[in-house]
């Protein structure tokens, strides 16, 4: 903890601090595009085709339509500083308060995910490495190539129909039977907490028999991309010279890989696991739609075909500002913590 | 005086894999074809990719012979008495809610998919190359000026690397519509960044290297420079990922098609086809299984023909 790496540190916070806000700026001029992309005149979205010239052009001067687009722009980034994503057509409230009911049922699935991929995919990205080039090091190259290449709205049909259709071993479409809402008030919004905090199991075990087969999935999804990084990872710690003397001092083999290697891998490994988990919280959109699932990709795709662009745009950079924000500190993260990079 | 026409040892002139593979070439071309023919052996000696090359080689086929394949029947004639009809020999994979025969949408879908992982390939290559071969060279050879270009531009490929992908993608579709067109359009913004970026970190370890100072020297303009003697050898690096990505490009669009912002019906989509299978999952399991298993085999050798092309091509990453 030397004077230089606080100024470090400090200087990396300071570019991270620089580089979100260039690329969220950047995020909010796409979604600007996008919205003056839309073919339909959004002037006549709201007053109608039989409307007067004069009820036109005064909707066009509230808009703002007249003016340049930079000062729209501007307008528009003002707007958003201040929390203002427009209204929504569909719910007719605002977009923001919106978000706020939607973003919890995102959190819930992709958190629990990304904690089945990691509590599979680190001990089988491990257990490969030790193991290369022999079957268990295949098995769990094939498990998460076929987690690459998979089609998952398909594996959740699928796996809706065997499931809850044939076995109804789990909960079907949504987040809780419909006898069980509106049991337990949203203090979080995270059905699993608030249950858990009124004392209501029923309503937990139903929301747990609801969430299980979209969590397991997304959570495949997830532990394909995190053991193949932990099986890179592994394989370059365990041809280093450190591994063999702490084998020739005695040390077991396994004692060697989760005693000596392991640790070494662990900076590198976060980066990897919030990755996985920015990019579950834009992937869930696909899910989210098998399994009619309130969250914020169901919000967005269903706004979309309401034709509510408020909500669509509201709702992207709402994802990915969070994306953005959770990729760059990971980022951050590995930069202050690995030795290698303290340096330099 | 015939004794001049031995020179080269007559086994090596008969046989066409000895002039391949032949140590000592005595031509451009021979030394091309060559390095190409013991790059071949090298991907299919590798089982996995060889798998892959069977699986694009096979999509590949269908596509042009889709016609042929399908018994000529249509994608798209509907038959009301037929419809929901069991898999059988009639219909090999059965039909859908239209009496449609999944067998011939599925071997006319091939194109509908080869055509969007091409059209993204032609605007996303080039795209990433142009950016990241021109950062890379400037920045390591233009002095501050190339240094100040290196710098916004890979920013801007930066900003462009954080963006989510699919909502951006469902954002554009939405905006611009439905359509193929857009869907390739609304993928290819999200899809360029990683080709800037590899082509540059090639593009600064080649820029500095004597042949290139060669080339500088006997007064090559920078454009030249940049497509004649860079941008070849970037091309190897980029390939590889090229084909990794066009996993990731089939089952993006794939997904905007299962939401019905992809190809528009009655374009035989495998998303779409799944979406349309989706409220008989219990009662007609093979109308949305069936294509979702075809996105999932052509993907897969999309990744294997990947992991196979980089052992190949760039030995030292695997």
């Amino acid at each position: 903890m030397s004077g230089a790496w606080i100024a470090g540190v400090l200087w990396r916070l300071l570019s991270l601090m620089g580089s979100l806000l260039l690329t969220l700026w950047g995020l909010t001029a796409i979604t600007f595009s996008i919205g003056r992309f839309i073919p339909t005149d959004p002037v006549l979205a709201i007053v109608g085709d039989h409307a007067s010239r004069e009820t036109y052009e005064r909707t066009r001067l509230a808009l703002g339509l007249d003016r340049s687009v930079l000062e729209q722009y501007l307008i528009y980034l003002r707007k958003i500083l201040a929390g203002d994503f427009g209204t929504s057509v569909m719910s007719s409230h605002s977009v923001l308060s919106d978000l706020y009911q939607f973003f919890p049922a995102t959190f819930e699935l992709a958190t629990i995910a990304t904690v089945l991929g990691v509590l599979v995919g680190v001990p089988a990205g491990v257990l490969a490495a030790a193991n290369r080039g022999r079957w268990p090091d295949r098995l769990v190259s094939i498990v998460g190539l076929f987690g690459y290449s998979m089609p998952i709205f398909w594996l959740g049909l699928i796996g809706l129909a065997i499931f809850y259709g044939r076995l109804s071993w789990v909960g079907g479409p949504g987040r809780l039977d419909t006898g069980f809402e509106d049991i337990v008030t949203a203090r979080s919004g995270v059905i699993l907490v608030d249950s858990a905090l009124a004392g209501e199991w029923e309503v937990f075990r139903n929301a747990v028999s609801h969430l299980v087969l979209p969590a397991s999935l997304l959570g495949y999804v997830s532990l394909a991309y995190i053991s193949r990084m932990t099986r890179s990872f592994m394989i370059d710690q365990l041809a280093q010279d450190y591994v063999t003397a702490a084998r020739i001092k005695g040390r077991s083999f396994w004692g060697a890989v989760w005693g000596h290697a392991f640790p070494n891998i662990m900076v590198p490994l976060i980066t990897v696991i919030g990755l996985s988990y920015a990019s579950l919280l834009e992937g869930a959109v696909l899910t989210e739609s098998v399994f009619a699932w309130p969250g914020l990709g169901l919000y967005i795709t269903s706004s979309l075909f309401n034709a509510d662009m408020n909500a669509v745009l509201g709702g992207t950079l709402m994802v990915g500002a969070v994306f953005i924000g959770i990729n760059l500190f990971c980022d951050f993260l590995y930069k202050v913590f690995d030795p290698r990079l303290r340096a330099a | 005086m015939t004794v001049e026409t031995t020179s080269a040892p007559p086994a090596a002139r008969l046989s066409l894999r000895g002039w391949l593979a032949s140590d000592a070439p005595a031509s451009r071309r021979q030394a091309v074809l060559g390095n190409v023919y013991r790059g071949f052996v090298a991907l299919v000696s590798n089982r996995t990719a060889l798998t892959g090359l069977v699986i694009v080689a096979a999509l590949l086929g269908i596509a042009v012979f889709a016609p042929l394949v399908s018994g000529f029947r249509s994608p798209i004639d509907q038959s009301l008495s037929e419809r929901l009809a069991a898999p059988g020999a009639a219909h090999w994979f059965g039909t859908d809610e239209f009496g449609r025969d999944i067998f011939a949408r599925i071997a006319y879908g091939t194109r509908v998919t080869l055509t969007i992982v091409m059209l993204v390939s032609i605007v996303v290559a080039p795209i990433g190359l142009l950016v990241g071969t021109t950062a890379g060279y400037l920045g390591a050879t233009a002095g501050r000026a190339g240094g100040i270009i290196d710098a916004v531009l890979m920013r801007i490929t930066d900003i462009f690397l954080a963006f989510p992908r699919l909502v951006l993608a469902l954002a554009f579709a939405g905006a611009l519509g439905p359509g193929i067109e857009n869907a390739v359009i609304a993928i290819s913004l999200t899809a360029w960044p990683p080709f800037a970026r590899i082509a540059r970190a090639e593009t600064v370890s080649i820029a500095r290297s004597d042949f290139i100072s060669a080339v500088v020297l006997q007064g090559a303009s920078t454009a030249r420079i940049l497509f004649r003697h860079i941008v070849p050898l970037c091309l190897s690096s980029l390939i590889v990922r090229l084909t990794l990505d066009m996993a990731g490009i089939i089952l993006t669009a794939a997904g905007l098609g299962f939401l019905g912002l992809g190809a528009q019906p009655p374009t035989p989509e495998w998303g779409a086809m799944v979406a349309s299978g989706r409220n008989v999952i219990f009662e007609q399991w093979w109308v949305a299984t069936i294509p979702g298993l075809a996105i999932f085999i052509v993907s897969l050798g999309f990744n294997l023909l990947g992991d196979g092309l980089r052992d190949v091509l760039d030995p030292k990453s695997s």
